[in-house]
């Protein structure tokens, strides 16, 4: 009886140990798999368009040769396109989830609001670009200028926004709050004070992730004008402007090879920028979770 | 190369300039005066086909005229026509001609226009190197081939002795100017075929890789795209009315023997703005004496220069009207 035990046991635990052997090689394959395509595609891209990547191609407006061919415009459209869009989709997405999280009322009209926020995350951009197009081009009447593209790309990233700073408000043990309440705090000195700094990274990851997202999109700004070539910078909210992504995307879709090269000068770029970015909400990240 | 523009540090400044001012007014107000030259915005959108050929004279250009923004655009023909028949651009480019809708839209609005005619390109049916056994194909064979009522499904339904082998297609999407030009000349707006053996693509560049590797498979694009993958494609002979089967090339689709399938590609412009801003007028008759030279520097085919001679003559004598 009792060996029998044993022998029963040995063998349930053997069968563990082999579940848990064959799934860490399972998820470590998964994990490969991502990587090995990511790598790919750097190698790719390096491949392509180290040759094509030099002070010209920063410094240049688009040309009809491929070695004179340059990103200036495209760079300068994107980072303005980033700074405007930065400060009105992250104050208005924090101020909405601030509101659903701290200060709405828990009823069904707050349930709807929600699900309609999350809802929005996962809209097709180009559907955006159509919203943007009516109102900001047509019923704004701001035309297809710098600030009628950066509005429309705040409302596709906003919903991103809100979801994800409300999951890092809510996040905050509700001890905190009420510790600030208890010592006579208001709401709002409770937020600014005790939410706010302890939410930043969480907002932050959100955000930035949006922001990527923003940098990287081609057809919404199509659909609101973005231009293809031109050879000025931006100057003022009402400057017609373009971006990196349209401009990389006009180079994939030429007939001859070495545009293919240009192309991948310009991915270069732009995963530059997108890393520096990234970079900047890792520094501002750690320096907040530092005071907790 | 040697032309290095540095970075105007000026830049920052001006825009954060921008953002106070807000939304004011037309910044082209701003733009200094000067006695001598032209300045302002010419507007350009349309179709992705003429858009190198447009980037090429844009360029040259500004290099003339930096103090004229030319912004080009890339809506498609038919996105082009749309902003262009409501009076926002000054020019849209086209791959095929202006369709009835569309004149009718502009007419409504009140946009009075002039047809241009840029370069040629010649729709090139190709397949793949690999390929051994199709040369040539007629116009009645292209559309036993991409017809959806056609019964051909294999080659050797077209040419017993073609081996029997499935045809695949690539083609164009529906919403683009080269499909729209197939459609009217070979399937004459009957529905082409679709189903698992075609595939639909908005980028001529995957047409390509899907054609290269495949000796089954035919498809169509500009020559500019057959042009720049030669050592992989083959390019057909199309025969019409039983006649002699002609190869596109820069001079029989220049010259016009490579029929029906070598299409203008134009640039329509209003004539309210090349009447009343000097700087679509000179853009204009710019762009009209340096499109040959666009056209072949980005694969494509100039016109006889006495074609743009009589454009450039018609132009002349709009741009003219105004001052009497």
């Amino acid at each position: 009886m009792a060996a029998n035990d044993t022998a029963s046991a040995t063998k349930l635990i053997k069968g563990r140990v082999v579940l848990n052997q064959l799934l860490k090689f399972l998820f470590l394959l998964a994990t490969m798999v991502g990587l090995i395509f990511l790598v790919l595609l750097i190698y790719r891209v390096l491949d392509q368009g180290l040759g094509f990547l030099d002070v010209n191609f920063l410094t240049s407006f688009p040309a009809p040769f491929p070695e004179e061919a340059g990103l200036l415009a495209g760079i300068m459209g994107s980072i303005f396109l980033m700074l405007l869009v930065a400060p009105i989709a992250v104050i208005l997405g924090v101020s909405t989830a601030l509101y659903l999280e701290e200060y709405a009322p828990k009823n069904r009209f707050t349930r709807f609001i929600q699900v309609n926020v999350q809802n929005l995350a996962g809209v097709p951009s180009i559907v955006f670009g159509l919203l943007g197009l009516t109102f900001f081009v047509y019923l704004f009447s701001l035309g297809y200028t710098l600030i009628a593209g950066a509005l429309t790309m705040s409302l596709l990233i906003l919903p991103v926004i809100v979801v994800a700073s409300q999951e890092a408000i809510r996040s905050i043990p509700n001890h905190l709050r009420e510790a600030s309440i208890g010592m006579g705090a208001s709401k709002w000195q409770t937020i600014w004070t005790i939410v706010l700094p302890a939410a930043i990274p969480g907002i932050l990851t959100g955000s930035i992730l949006a922001l990527s997202r923003a940098i990287g999109e081609t057809a919404p700004l199509i659909v609101v004008g973005a231009a293809t070539t031109i050879y000025s910078i931006p100057d003022s909210l009402l400057s017609k402007y373009t971006a990196m992504p349209i401009q990389i995307y006009s180079w994939t879709v030429r007939p001859q090879e070495e545009w293919q090269y240009v192309a991948g000068a310009g991915i270069i770029v732009l995963l530059v920028i997108l890393l520096a970015m990234n970079a900047v909400a890792v520094w501002i990240r750690n320096k907040f979770q530092h005071r907790f | 190369m040697e032309k290095m523009r540095l970075l105007k540090l000026s830049v920052p400044v001006t825009l954060a300039a921008g953002l106070l001012v807000g939304c004011g007014g037309a910044e082209e107000d701003a733009a200094a005066e000067s006695t001598s030259s032209v300045s302002g915005e010419v507007l350009i959108d349309g179709s992705s086909t003429v858009q190198p050929i447009m980037e090429a004279v844009t360029y040259m250009y500004n290099q003339e005229n930096p103090e004229v923004e030319t912004v080009l655009n890339t809506s498609g023909t038919g996105g082009g026509f749309e902003r262009f028949t409501a009076g926002e651009t000054d020019f849209s480019n086209a791959s095929r001609p202006i369709a009835e809708d569309e004149v009718a839209l502009a007419e409504e609005n009140g946009i009075d226009y002039t047809e241009l005619e840029l370069a040629y390109d010649g729709l090139s049916v190709v397949m793949s190197q690999q390929n051994d056994f199709v040369d040539e194909l007629s116009v009645e064979q292209l559309r036993e081939i991409f017809l959806a009522d056609s019964d051909a499904e294999t080659w050797s339904d077209i040419n017993p002795e073609w081996p029997d082998e499935e045809i695949v297609i690539f083609s164009p999407g529906h919403d683009s100017g080269t499909f729209d030009y197939f459609n009217e000349v070979i399937l004459e707006e009957q529905p082409m075929k679709d189903g698992e053996n075609v595939t639909l693509s908005e980028d001529d560049n995957t047409l390509v890789t899907g054609i290269q590797g495949n000796p089954y498979a035919i498809g169509y694009f500009g020559y500019a795209y057959y042009e720049a993958n030669q050592d992989s494609l083959k390019v057909l002979g199309i025969s019409q009315d039983g006649g002699e089967a002609v190869k596109p090339n820069p001079e029989t689709i220049q010259d016009g023997t490579y029929t029906p399938l070598s299409r203008p590609l134009f640039t329509y412009v209003n004539n309210e703005a090349l009447k009343n801003k000097p700087q679509v007028a000179d853009f204009t008759i710019f762009t009209l004496e340096n499109a040959g030279e666009a056209a072949s520097q980005v694969g494509y085919v100039a016109l006889p220069e006495e074609e743009y001679q009589k454009q450039l003559d018609e132009v002349k004598s709009i741009i003219g009207e105004e001052a009497e």
